[in-house]
C-alpha cells in the first residue's frame, strides 16, 4: 500500500550502526569505564553506592562487570531534584529538559553542549535509519518545551538536512492544511495522534494517501502491530517505531529501521540490558525482562543502570538491514503501574496526591483511560465523602473543579471529573481497582 | 426555627432518589418535606424528616453521603404575598437565601417554607423583627402529615 519511496544512499552517520561487533564491545567498554568514573567523581548518590558494595570505577575489567554495578531508578531523580544528578558543573549545563513526577516537582535531566550533539546524532542516525534525508519536509508534531520529543526532534532533523516544521503539538486542522499546502512527507507525532489525523483529514473531505507524505515516525507511547497496520492501510505511509525516555536522553535511544522488525538500539551510546524486575538477576538476549540502560556519553547526568520498567526482550538475530544494534521487541507493557496518556506519563500515585490535596483524605477513587478519536481521554471518578459533600450544586461543582484543577497541576493532564455515589467503585479483596484501561491499542 | 435538614447524594440515574426513599419508608421515617437539585451528572436530595440524626445514621450506613445543614423553616399564611413579604424583610440585611422550598396545606389555608441562609441565626432575628412567624413552621410540618 505505501508510496513508492527510494531508499536513499547511508547516511555518514549511520556507519556506527554497522561497526563489527567486537569493535562496538570495545567502544562500549571504553566509553562505560569513562562514564563511571565521571559518576564516582561527581555524583555523590552513585559514589555512595558503589562505596556500599566496596567497589571502585577501576573494577570493572570487563563489559560483563556491568552487573555489579547499582541500578539508577526513576525516584533518586525525584528525590535529588532538581540537580542533584548533575555530574557538570552548571557553567557546563546548557539545556534542562523534564517530565512530570509524583509531588507535582518534575523529574529534570541536564545537557552539556556535547550531550546536545551527541543526542542530535542519535536522532540523526534514527531519521536515516528510516530512510528520511536532506530534502525531505519534515512536520514536527511532538510538543516543544520542557518534553523531550519535539526539540530532540527538530534539532534531529534539522541536523539531517531535512526542511522542518516546528508546528508542535494540537491543533489538527491546521497540521492537516500544512500538510497537504507544504506537501511534508514526514511527520513526527505519536502514532494515536496520527491516527486522528487521518480521521479528521477524511471528516475535512482529504485523504493522506493523496499526499506526499510517506513516513511516519511515531512514539512517546506504547503502540501495536495492530495500529501500524491502521496507520499505513489509512495513510499509504510507513509507520516507523521510535523509542527513548527522558532520563535516558529523550527520543533517539532506539529506532527501527526500513525493515520494520523492532527499534535498534544505539548501542555505542545506551547500553541495553534485561533484568528480571524481581529478582534484579541478568537475563539473556531473547528473554523478556525489564530493560535498563547505561548511558555510555552522557556527561551532565549520566545514568547508570537505569531501570526504565519496560519489559521487553533483546532480539538475538541480526536484522536483514545489516546493523549490529540488537533490536528491542516492542515495549507492550511495564513493571509499575506507571500509564502513558497522550505521551505524557502518570502513575496514579499522582491522581492520589492530588485528591488528598483537596480533600485532606483521600476518597476511593478510579482512572478510567480511553480513546476516542485517536486521543486518550482521561476520567477520573470520585467517591463522594460525607465530609466533601455540599448541599448545594454550585458547592458539588466547585469540588468537581478543585479535584480536576489539583490533578491537572500535579500531572499537567486535565482530566473529565465525575462524583459519584459512595460504594459505587467496584472493589475486589476490598480494594478498589484503581485503573481501567479501554484503549484497544 | 431551625431544624436539620439532610442532603443526600445521588448519581443522576434510575433508581437513584428511590433507594433512600425505600430505606426511611422501611426503617417507618417519615419526610415531612424535600426537594430535588439536579445537573446533569449528580442531584442532591434535601430531606427535613422527623429524626433527623436516626436517619442520617442510617442513610450513612447504608452507604450514602450525607450531609447535615441547619435550615430554617418558616409559617406563613397562603395567600399571594406570603413568601414576598420574607423576603422584603430580609432585603438590604446582606443576607443571602443559597436555597428554598416550601409547600402549602391547605386545610390549615398555611404555607411551610424551607430557607436555607448563610447566616440563619442573622435572619431568626430579623424575620422575628418583622413579624413573621419563625417557631409555627415545624409544628405544621408535623401536623400535615396527618
Amino acid at each position: 500500500m505505501s508510496k513508492n519511496r527510494e531508499i536513499p544512499p547511508m547516511h555518514p552517520a549511520s556507519a556506527v550502526d554497522f561497526l563489527p561487533l567486537a569493535q562496538l564491545r570495545d567502544v562500549q567498554f571504553t566509553r562505560l569505564k569513562f562514564i563511571v568514573q565521571r559518576a564516582y567523581d561527581n555524583v555523590a548518590l552513585f559514589r555512595k553506592r558503589m562505596n556500599e558494595r566496596k567497589l571502585k570505577p577501576g573494577d570493572l575489567r570487563t563489559m560483563e562487570d556491568i552487573v555489579k554495578l547499582p541500578f539508577t531508578v526513576k525516584t533518586d531523580l525525584r528525590d535529588t531534584y532538581p540537580y542533584g544528578m548533575a555530574a557538570s558543573p552548571l557553567q557546563e549545563i546548557v539545556r534542562f529538559h523534564a517530565s512530570s513526577g509524583t509531588t507535582g516537582k518534575p523529574i529534570v535531566v541536564a545537557y552539556t553542549k556535547e550531550d546536545l550533539d551527541d543526542w542530535t546524532r542519535a536522532m540523526v542516525r534514527s531519521f536515516a535509519a528510516c530512510g528520511v534525508h536532506s530534502g525531505d519536509i519534515v512536520q514536527n508534531a511532538y510538543g516543544y518545551g520542557l518534553f523531550t520529543g519535539g526539540l530532540g526532534a527538530h534539532y534531529g532533523a534539522e541536523a539531517l538536512g531535512a526542511s522542518v516544521i516546528p508546528i508542535s503539538g494540537g491543533n489538527t486542522d491546521r497540521q492537516i492544511m500544512i500538510l497537504k499546502d507544504f506537501g511534508v512527507t514526514v511527520i513526527c507525532c505519536t502514532p494515536s495522534y496520527f491516527l486522528h489525523l487521518i480521521e479528521r483529514a477524511a471528516e475535512l473531505g482529504m485523504d493522506i494517501k493523496e499526499m506526499p507524505l510517506s513516513i511516519g515516525v511515531f512514539g512517546a507511547e506504547p503502540w501495536t502491530e495492530n495500529m501500524r497496520e491502521r496507520i499505513e492501510a489509512g495513510s499509504g505511509i510507513k509507520a516507523y517505531d521510535i523509542y527513548g525516555l527522558s532520563e535516558i536522553v529523550g527520543p533517539g535511544v532506539a529506532m527501527e529501521c526500513t525493515h520494520q522488525a523492532g527499534p535498534h538500539i544505539f548501542e555505542d551510546m545506551f547500553y541495553p540490558e534485561i533484568i528480571d524486575s524481581k529478582t534484579l538477576e541478568p537475563l539473556s538476549d531473547g528473554t523478556e525482562g525489564e530493560l535498563v540502560l547505561t548511558t555510555l556519553c552522557k556527561r551532565a547526568m549520566p545514568m547508570i543502570r537505569y531501570r526504565t520498567r519496560d519489559i521487553t526482550s533483546l532480539e538475538p538475530a541480526r536484522c536483514a538491514c545489516g546493523r549490529t544494534l540488537r533490536r528491542i521487541r516492542r515495549i507492550g507493557r511495564r513493571s509499575d503501574d506507571m500509564l502513558i496518556i497522550r505521551g505524557v506519563n502518570l502513575f496514579p500515585s499522582q491522581i492520589e496526591a492530588a485528591l488528598l490535596k483537596v480533600e485532606g483524605t483521600l476518597p476511593h477513587y478510579q482512572i478510567i483511560v480511553d480513546r476516542q478519536k485517536g486521543l486518550d481521554t482521561l476520567e477520573v471518578q470520585v467517591e463522594v465523602t460525607n465530609e466533601a459533600l455540599s448541599d448545594t450544586v454550585g458547592g458539588l461543582e466547585q469540588l468537581q473543579k478543585q479535584l480536576a484543577r489539583s490533578i491537572e497541576g500535579i500531572t499537567g493532564l486535565r482530566p473529565a471529573l465525575k462524583l459519584v455515589a459512595p460504594r459505587t467503585i467496584q472493589r475486589s479483596e476490598g480494594k478498589a481497582r484503581r485503573v481501567i484501561d479501554k484503549r484497544i491499542l | 426555627m431551625k431544624l436539620k435538614q439532610l442532603s443526600v447524594f445521588l448519581e443522576n440515574k434510575p433508581g437513584a432518589l428511590s433507594e433512600p426513599c425505600r430505606l426511611l419508608a422501611k426503617a417507618g421515617i417519615s419526610i415531612q418535606t424535600f426537594s430535588l437539585a439536579d445537573t446533569r451528572e449528580f442531584g442532591i436530595l434535601r430531606l427535613v424528616v422527623e429524626d433527623s440524626d436516626k436517619a442520617r445514621r442510617l442513610l450513612q450506613r447504608n452507604g450514602f453521603a450525607v450531609k447535615v445543614t441547619k435550615v430554617v423553616v418558616l409559617e406563613v399564611p397562603d395567600r399571594p404575598g406570603g413568601l414576598a413579604a420574607i423576603l422584603d424583610a430580609l432585603d438590604g440585611t446582606g443576607i443571602n437565601v443559597k436555597y428554598a422550598y416550601g409547600f402549602t396545606v391547605r386545610r390549615e389555608n398555611k404555607g411551610v417554607l424551607v430557607f436555607c441562609f448563610d447566616d440563619p441565626d442573622a435572619a431568626i432575628r430579623v424575620l422575628q423583627k418583622q413579624g413573621i412567624n419563625v417557631e409555627g413552621g415545624a409544628g405544621l410540618l408535623k401536623r400535615s402529615k396527618s
